[in-house]
C-alpha cells in the first residue's frame, strides 16, 4: 500500500517535490543500509558514508576517466565497495560498541581526507561534474520511478535477510553474543558478513545519489552525512523496517525543504532529534504505534 | 576415555590466580557435582572449558579431543553446552525463538540467507519446550515468564543443543524448594549418553544428583570422590564450617 503510495506521489506533485522524493528515497536506503548494523547488529557505525561515497566516486571515475558505460560503471563501483567493506569489517570488527564506532569514522575520516587531497584523481574541493544518468532519465518523473523501484528492491533483499535464519543470528549476537557462541554461533562472522551486506546496500545508494546529482564531492564521504544516516535511523526507529524510511523523510524534509525558510535548519533538526528522544526514545515508527495503543485501548 | 578431561589448568587475573592447578577428570555419563564457597573459582572454571576465558596454562579435553585453543563456538560444534548462573536469554524474544536460535547454533542453515527463520525451527523448539513443560508458553516472550520458568529455559536451551557435555551453573539458585524439587527431577531426567557436570553454590542442594562430587577452594581441589567420602572428610567441613 506504502508502494502504491508513493507510485502515486509524483503524480499530483511538481517538480520540486517529485525531486525531493527521490532523495528522501535515496537517502533512505542509505539509513536501511545502517539500519542493518545498528538496528539488527547492534554495531553503531559513524562512518557507513565511506561506502555511500565511495561507490558515488568509483562510478564517476570510471565514467569520467575509463568512458565505461553505466553498467560496467555500476558493477565496478559496487565490487570495488563491497571489497573496501569487506577490508574495512576486518579492521573495524575487532571492537564493538563505542571502539567499532572510533574505527569507522576513522576509516571514512581517511577516505574524506583523500577524496580532498588526491586533487589529480578527485578534483579535490571541486568535486566530479559532467555525468550522466542512466538509461537517459533526465525527468525528475522518470527518474523517481527508477529510484522508487530500486528502492523498493534494496528494501526488500534487506527484509528478506534480518527474516532468515542469519539474520535471526545476528539479532541474537546484538542481544547475547556470549550465548550465541555458546550456541555454535560463528559470533564474528556473522557480524563480518553483515557488514559487507551494508556496505554493498551503502554503495547502492552511492550510486542512486551521484546519478541524481550527476555531481560528487567530499562533503558525501564526510562524518556529517555519515551522522545524518545514522540519526535518520535513531528517529525513525532501529531495528524495525519502516524506521530508516521514515527517519530518512524527516532528515530530508528538514534539510532541503525547512532550509529553505530557517537557514539553520541544523538547529531545528537538533530540536526535533531531542524531542523524538524525549517522548518517543525508540524512536517515531515504534513510539507512534506505542502511542496509537494507547489512544485505541483507552477509548 | 574420559568425556571431560581437564589437566593442569591455570587462569589468574591480574596475578590473583583464580584456578590454580585444576586437573579433573570425569567419566562418560557420570554426573558431578562441584561445589565451593563465594569465590572458589567454579564459574572460571567453566568459563575456561567453555572458551569464554583462555587459559595461563593446562589443557582441556572432550571425549578426547584437545580443544584447549578451540573459539567458543567451535567446542558448541564438538557437543559441549552450557547454562549461566546470571540467566543469558533473549528477553524479547518468544521461548520458541530462543530455542530455535540454539537448534540453528548447529546446523549449516545457520549461514542461509535466502529463507525465512521460523517454521522448521519453531516446530523442533516446542518438542524440546515440551520436555521442559513450558510448550503452552511457547509464543510467550521471555520478559513475561517467572524466574523459575526462565531457568527451565535456560537448562532448555542447553538440552536442544543435543550435548555429550553439559555444564549447569548453578542451575538451582534463586528457587523456591518446590521449584528446586521439579527443576532437580528435570536434570534427573538427562538420559545417561550426555555427561553432566553441576555447580552448586551450598553443599546439601544437589548432593543427590552427584555421582562423584569435587570440592573447590581458592582456586584448588582439596578434596573429590563419591558422595560419603567427601561429606566425611575434615577438610569439606573446614570449608564449609569454618575454620
Amino acid at each position: 500500500m506504502l508502494l502504491l503510495l508513493l507510485a502515486l506521489l509524483p503524480v499530483a506533485m511538481g517538480e520540486y517535490y517529485v525531486n525531493l522524493g527521490s532523495q528522501i528515497l535515496i537517502f533512505a536506503v542509505f539509513a536501511a543500509s545502517i539500519n542493518l548494523l545498528l538496528g539488527y547488529g547492534g554495531l553503531p557505525t559513524l562512518g557507513h558514508a565511506a561506502y555511500l561515497g565511495v561507490s558515488a566516486y568509483l562510478s564517476a571515475l570510471v565514467a569520467l576517466k575509463l568512458g565505461l558505460g553505466h553498467a560496467l560503471g555500476a558493477l565496478l563501483a559496487l565490487a570495488g565497495t563491497v571489497a573496501m567493506a569487506a577490508l574495512f569489517g576486518l579492521i573495524a570488527l575487532r571492537a564493538t560498541g563505542l571502539g567499532f564506532l572510533m574505527l569507522t569514522l576513522a576509516l571514512s575520516q581517511v577516505l574524506w581526507g583523500t577524496a580532498y587531497r588526491w586533487v589529480s584523481l578527485t578534483d579535490g574541493d571541486n568535486g566530479l561534474r559532467g555525468l550522466t544518468r542512466p538509461f537517459g532519465l533526465d525527468g525528475a518523473m522518470p527518474f523517481y520511478y527508477f529510484v522508487l523501484a530500486v528502492t523498493a528492491g534494496s528494501i526488500w533483499f534487506m527484509a528478506r535477510y534480518v527474516a532468515s535464519p542469519l539474520g535471526a543470528a545476528l539479532k541474537g549476537t546484538r542481544d547475547q553474543p556470549r550465548r550465541m557462541a555458546a550456541l555454535g554461533h560463528h559470533v564474528w562472522m556473522v557480524r563480518w558478513i553483515t557488514f559487507i551486506y551494508a556496505g554493498f546496500w551503502g554503495g547502492v545508494s552511492g550510486l542512486l545519489f551521484v546519478y541524481y546529482h550527476k555531481y560528487i564531492h567530499p562533503v558525501s564521504l564526510s562524518l556529517a552525512n555519515s551522522a545524518e544516516g545514522l540519526l535518520a535511523v535513531i528517529a525513525g526507529g532501529s531495528g524495525t523496517l519502516a524506521g530508516p524510511l521514515v527517519g530518512a523523510a524527516i532528515v530530508m524534509l528538514l534539510k532541503n525543504y525547512v532550509s529553505a525558510y530557517i537557514e539553520r535548519w541544523n538547529m531545528l533538526l537538533g530540536f526535533v532529534f531531542v524531542f523524538i528522544v524525549i517522548f518517543m526514545p525508540e524512536g517515531v515508527v515504534p513510539g507512534v504505534k506505542r502511542l496509537w495503543r494507547r489512544f485505541t485501548s483507552k477509548g | 576415555m574420559a568425556a571431560l578431561h581437564v589437566q593442569g589448568l591455570k587462569k589468574a587475573f591480574g596475578g590473583l590466580p583464580a584456578i590454580n592447578d585444576v586437573t579433573l577428570e570425569v567419566a562418560a555419563g557420570e554426573r558431578r557435582l562441584i561445589i565451593g564457597p563465594n569465590g572458589a573459582g567454579k564459574t572460571t572454571l567453566f568459563n575456561l572449558i567453555t572458551g569464554d576465558l583462555t587459559p595461563n596454562a593446562g589443557s582441556i579435553s572432550v571425549l578426547g579431543e584437545d580443544i584447549t585453543r578451540l573459539l567458543p563456538h567451535r567446542r558448541a560444534h564438538r557437543g559441549l553446552a552450557r547454562t549461566y548462573q546470571i540467566i543469558t536469554l533473549f528477553p524479547r524474544d518468544t521461548l520458541e525463538h530462543n530455542i530455535a536460535l540454539a537448534l540453528l547454533g548447529l546446523t549449516k542453515a545457520r549461514w542461509d540467507v535466502f529463507r525465512g527463520f521460523s517454521k522448521h525451527f519453531y516446530e523442533d523448539a516446542k518438542q524440546v519446550l515440551g520436555r521442559v513443560g513450558l510448550d503452552h508458553l511457547a509464543q510467550r516472550p521471555v520478559s513475561e515468564l517467572a524466574y523459575g520458568e526462565k531457568r527451565r529455559v535456560e537448562i532448555a536451551m542447553a538440552l536442544a543443543q543435543k550435548p555429550r557435555v553439559l555444564l549447569l551453573d548453578e542451575p538451582l539458585a534463586g528457587l523456591s524448594r518446590e521449584e528446586r524439587a521439579s527443576i532437580k527431577q528435570l536434570i534427573a531426567s538427562i538420559p545417561r549418553d550426555t555427561t553432566v557436570v553441576l555447580i552448586e553454590h551450598d553443599m546439601d542442594t544437589a548432593l543427590d544428583l552427584a555421582d562423584r562430587i569435587t570440592v573447590l577452594h581458592y582456586g584448588r581441589v582439596i578434596v573429590e570422590g563419591t558422595r560419603a567420602e567427601v561429606v566425611a572428610d575434615p577438610k569439606t567441613r573446614e570449608v564449609y564450617l569454618g575454620h
